[in-house]
């Protein structure tokens, strides 16, 4: 696995734009608004990233917005209840995910 | 991990570190893709000159009741330098014999410097701006107590350390138990008065990266600190300064040891700005170490760089058109200056 990510591919996103540069500028400048402070802070922002980046357990994005969060004012309690509410929704929708097995159940059940 | 509440400095350490001239050679020792020189030829500023001397600033001496992880001065109550009396003496000679706008005192703790108040009242007598860099700590210690008054009476200006608006990261630069005291520092000013909008009485907040990675937008930021320190606090404050974490003594130890030096130094090269770089404090500063030796900024103090070989040296040869004619020194600790929105002693600069 560790041959699948490298962390210093992460400073090589920008070349997935070589081959499609229209859209890479899109995602690029549409990318950026995202992250701008509007009715959320930047701070809150990034710490929706983090728990998103760990809910997709995608390793650039963790390592990218760990950072981004320090950055932007976050402290380690912050980020750490960011990751909790990742795994409470991953972990509650694996249980809420249980009515279907229960409507199975009671579909085929006497 | 939140660090001992007082730990002994470098120099009581004895640890090689304690030296500007091994600081030196670490920093020369990590490899950058270009020298802090290339980085300003390459946007006009090299040499780097003085424009309008704004701002002189009085290092009171290397005392102080905190010893921080990050602290560039590595200052500490171990520490016995302190300005003597001859040298704040002449340094009130210039300041009352000339118009420079703006007095920045700052330290170690320079509350804890016997001249102190001496220093603030002939300063303001004279009709300048006075700025106290204020670690709070030291306004709750005993024989400090009316401090606080103090300067709200002189109307100075109080720029005070405060990493995290939270306890466990401000704890942990800048010791165990100081995030409580530096909230109930906090509520005396604003019970005198600072912070209120309406009494002109100035009180920011200078924040450093509790690690090694640069600040975030200032701006937002404030509007950040402003929210939780009013809303968990009931505290007000005016501005908040982002100030990126000097790659020197107690940092430099740090960066060293938790493996994140080289990182932190290209980190700081990659992000050059230059607009930051033309916006440099030591343009518009002159600073002023404890023994009257005269230096760029507070930094380059701390290597022990002085002012460039043909300018005044010491507070006893001041002239300030000699030292307007000077170049600036620089090395690779001036990147930590230039990267991202720039970094001073009051705040980002671009």
């Amino acid at each position: 696995m560790a041959d699948y990510y490298r962390s210093e591919d992460l400073a090589r996103f920008g070349e997935i734009g070589e081959e499609a540069g229209p859209l890479w500028e899109k995602f690029a400048a549409w990318y950026g608004a995202v992250f701008e402070e509007g009715a959320l802070s930047e701070r809150e922002k990034a710490l929706i990233a983090l728990a998103v980046a760990h809910a997709v357990q995608c390793p650039y994005c963790i390592d990218a917005y760990s950072q981004e969060c320090l950055k932007k004012g976050a402290d380690p309690e912050q980020m750490t209840e960011a990751v909790h509410v990742a795994a409470a929704i991953r972990g509650g929708a694996s249980l809420a995910h249980g009515v279907q097995m229960r409507n199975t159940v009671h579909g085929l059940g006497m | 991990m939140t660090a001992g509440r007082i730990l002994p400095t470098l120099a009581k350490r004895g640890d090689p570190l304690a030296s500007p001239e091994q600081q030196l050679e670490v920093l020369h020792g990590v490899r950058l893709p270009r020298t802090f020189g290339a980085a300003l030829a390459s946007a006009s500023l090299f040499p780097l000159r003085p424009t309008a001397l704004e701002v002189l600033q009085l290092n009171l001496g290397k005392r102080c009741n905190q010893t921080c992880r990050h602290c560039h001065v590595d200052a500490g109550p171990d520490r016995v330098e302190i300005m003597p009396h001859e040298v704040v003496e002449r340094c009130l000679a210039v300041v009352e014999g000339t118009d420079i706008p703006t007095v920045d005192i700052t330290g170690g703790a320079p509350e804890l410097h016997p001249a102190f108040r001496e220093i603030v009242r002939r300063a303001r007598a004279a009709g300048k701006h006075v700025m106290d860099r204020c670690n709070l700590t030291v306004l709750l210690l005993p024989n400090y107590a009316d401090l606080v008054g103090f300067l709200a009476e002189h109307r100075v200006e109080v720029v005070c350390s405060l990493p995290h608006y939270r306890r466990r990261q401000t704890d942990t630069q800048r010791g165990e138990g100081v995030f409580e005291e530096s909230i109930e520092a906090l509520r005396r000013l604003n019970a005198a008065g600072y912070g209120d909008p309406d009494s002109g009485l100035i009180l920011d907040l200078v924040m450093n990266p509790v690690g090694a990675f640069l600040p975030g937008n200032q701006a937002a930021l404030e509007r950040d600190w402003k929210a939780q320190l009013a809303r968990s606090h009931g505290i007000r404050f005016n501005r908040l300064f982002t100030i990126t974490n000097m790659p020197l003594a107690r940092y430099l130890e740090w960066l060293q040891e938790s493996g994140n030096l080289a990182a932190y130094l290209e980190r700081l090269v990659q992000a050059f700005n230059p607009a930051a770089a033309a916006a440099v404090m030591c343009r518009t500063t002159l600073s002023v170490g404890w023994d009257g030796r005269l230096h760029d900024c507070d930094f380059n103090q701390m290597l022990e760089l002085g002012t460039a070989e043909g300018a005044p040296q010491t507070i006893f040869d001041f002239d300030l058109p000699a030292l307007q004619r000077r170049a600036i020194r620089v090395g690779p600790h001036c990147f930590g200056c230039t990267a991202g929105a720039g970094s001073s002693c009051g705040g980002a600069t671009a």
